[in-house]
């Protein structure tokens, strides 16, 4: 049966040593007359090869923390377990930004996928806050994780900085002191929002633990809101609108811890002049 | 529900990562979407776990679930906002050993193969999967399965000796 034409199949399953032994022998025979047919078994057999070489060194890559925690249980799986805590340090990396991002802009599973991040969303009535508590967070796990330059003008040019986003802002905006809180500016940045320019600034405790103050000037007129809070996967925020202004703090910190933070920022700006 | 306990599942899901991660960069060709992926799907497939328990194999059952995720992203293009220095972070550790060209273009040809040829390939060349097994995960008939390999393998020898030309040759 040397000349027995061979299916596709044959030829496939023989690359993978997926044949019965005699079929196997079968097929060898075959090839040894067909040179076409042999050489393109050689090259499947070696993209087979190649695959596993360059892929295979996935498998010795340290595993990032964020997916050993997707490994384990969820809340709801675990009564006991305490919810996790202290998240930023894993999340500083770039990698996790990026997760959140595609996350929150996709609006598909990763840690949004969780009961908290609904109950979260439920709690937030209304659409645009909702939305700027998102732009917040997200630019929160954008840029507080970035070593190399976290702020385009650093807490040194403090007065410049000032004066660039209060004239793109078109409006006078002053980064609070948080020291009494143990949080100290690193600086700021301009970044986009859904309608115009929105202020960024950041600070950082003795830690190194990042908090961001998001400024946005175009959240309608004259609204007001109280403190709203939002978790977004690892970030929580406190958000608020005060005179066309929409404020939101951003870290991984706790939210008792935070709370202090957002009145503190609020008690400064509302005695500004 | 007590054919496993949840240490258990969380030990399975743990050991099961290193190979999810290698298919998803196979599957997805970038580091940082690769490990979105892992991580979407691992947090997709614990509310639905009981559902596999007893009921076959765990890493068979996340690849289907990989795929699905994979599908829906693909469908949806994202906005992939990725910071820049996140790309001159990853050049130094890539892993030298394998930054030959030939690896690199074989990279290069397998993203350029239509979704399904890349999954079944993947699925029988780099995870070692049997036939029918395959067919399980794609939710597909097994003629389609050898049918789909056939033509990824032969797509991707064409790709591949397309992607290195020849020299350029100096007119003189």
């Amino acid at each position: 049966m040397k000349d027995a034409p061979l299916s596709d199949a044959d030829i496939q399953a023989y690359v993978d040593g997926a044949l019965p032994a005699q079929r196997q022998a079968e097929v060898a025979a075959y090839l040894a007359g067909h040179p076409e047919a042999a050489d393109a078994v050689r090259c499947y057999r070696a993209q087979n090869e190649a695959l596993r070489a360059l892929f295979d060194p996935v498998l010795e890559e340290k595993i990032p923390e964020r997916l050993l925690q997707a490994a384990r249980a969820p809340a709801g799986e675990h009564p006991s377990a305490a919810r996790p805590r202290g998240f930023l340090p894993r999340w500083s990396s770039y990698r996790m930004a990026a997760g959140l991002l595609i996350a929150v802009l996709s609006g598909s599973a990763g840690w949004l996928a969780n009961g908290q991040w609904h109950a979260a969303r439920a709690l937030a009535v209304r659409q645009v806050p909702v939305q700027f508590a998102h732009q917040a967070a997200i630019a929160h796990v954008v840029y507080s994780p970035d070593v190399v330059r976290p702020v385009e003008i650093g807490a040194e040019q403090e007065e410049q900085l000032v004066t660039w986003l209060s004239d793109r802002l078109n409006a006078r905006v002053r980064p609070p002191r948080l020291g009494a809180l143990g949080f100290e500016l690193i600086g700021g940045r301009l970044l986009p929002g859904t309608a115009g320019p929105v202020a960024q600034f950041m600070y950082h405790d003795g830690r190194g633990q990042r908090l961001t103050l998001y400024v946005s000037g175009e959240q309608g007129r004259n609204a007001e809101t109280a403190f709203r809070f939002a978790q977004e996967g690892p970030v929580n925020v406190f958000y608020w609108i005060d005179r066309n202004f929409g404020y939101a703090i951003s870290a991984g910190i706790d939210k008792a811890e935070l709370a202090r933070v957002a009145t503190s920022v609020h008690e400064q700006l509302a005695h500004k002049p | 529900m007590n054919a496993g306990t949840t240490t258990d599942d969380e030990a399975r899901m743990l050991a099961s990562i290193p190979r999810l991660r290698r298919y998803a960069r196979a599957l997805a060709g970038n580091a940082v979407a690769a490990d979105d992926l892992v991580q979407d799907t691992l947090a997709r497939a614990w509310p639905r776990l009981s559902s596999c328990r007893g009921n076959g194999e765990l890493l068979p059952w996340l690849f289907t679930i990989m795929h699905n995720l994979h599908a829906d992203q693909v469908r949806r293009p994202r906005l992939l906002t990725v910071p820049i220095e996140e790309e001159a972070a990853a050049v130094p550790v890539r892993p030298r050993q394998h930054d030959n060209l030939e690896l690199r273009d074989l990279e290069a040809a397998l993203l350029k193969l239509p979704e399904d040829y890349r999954k079944v390939l993947l699925l029988v060349a780099l995870e070692n999967m049997p036939y029918a097994q395959a067919a399980e995960v794609l939710g597909w008939p097994a003629g389609t399965v050898m049918s789909r390999l056939s033509r990824a393998r032969a797509r991707l020898r064409v790709l591949l000796s397309e992607e290195s030309p020849p020299v350029l040759k100096v007119a003189t």
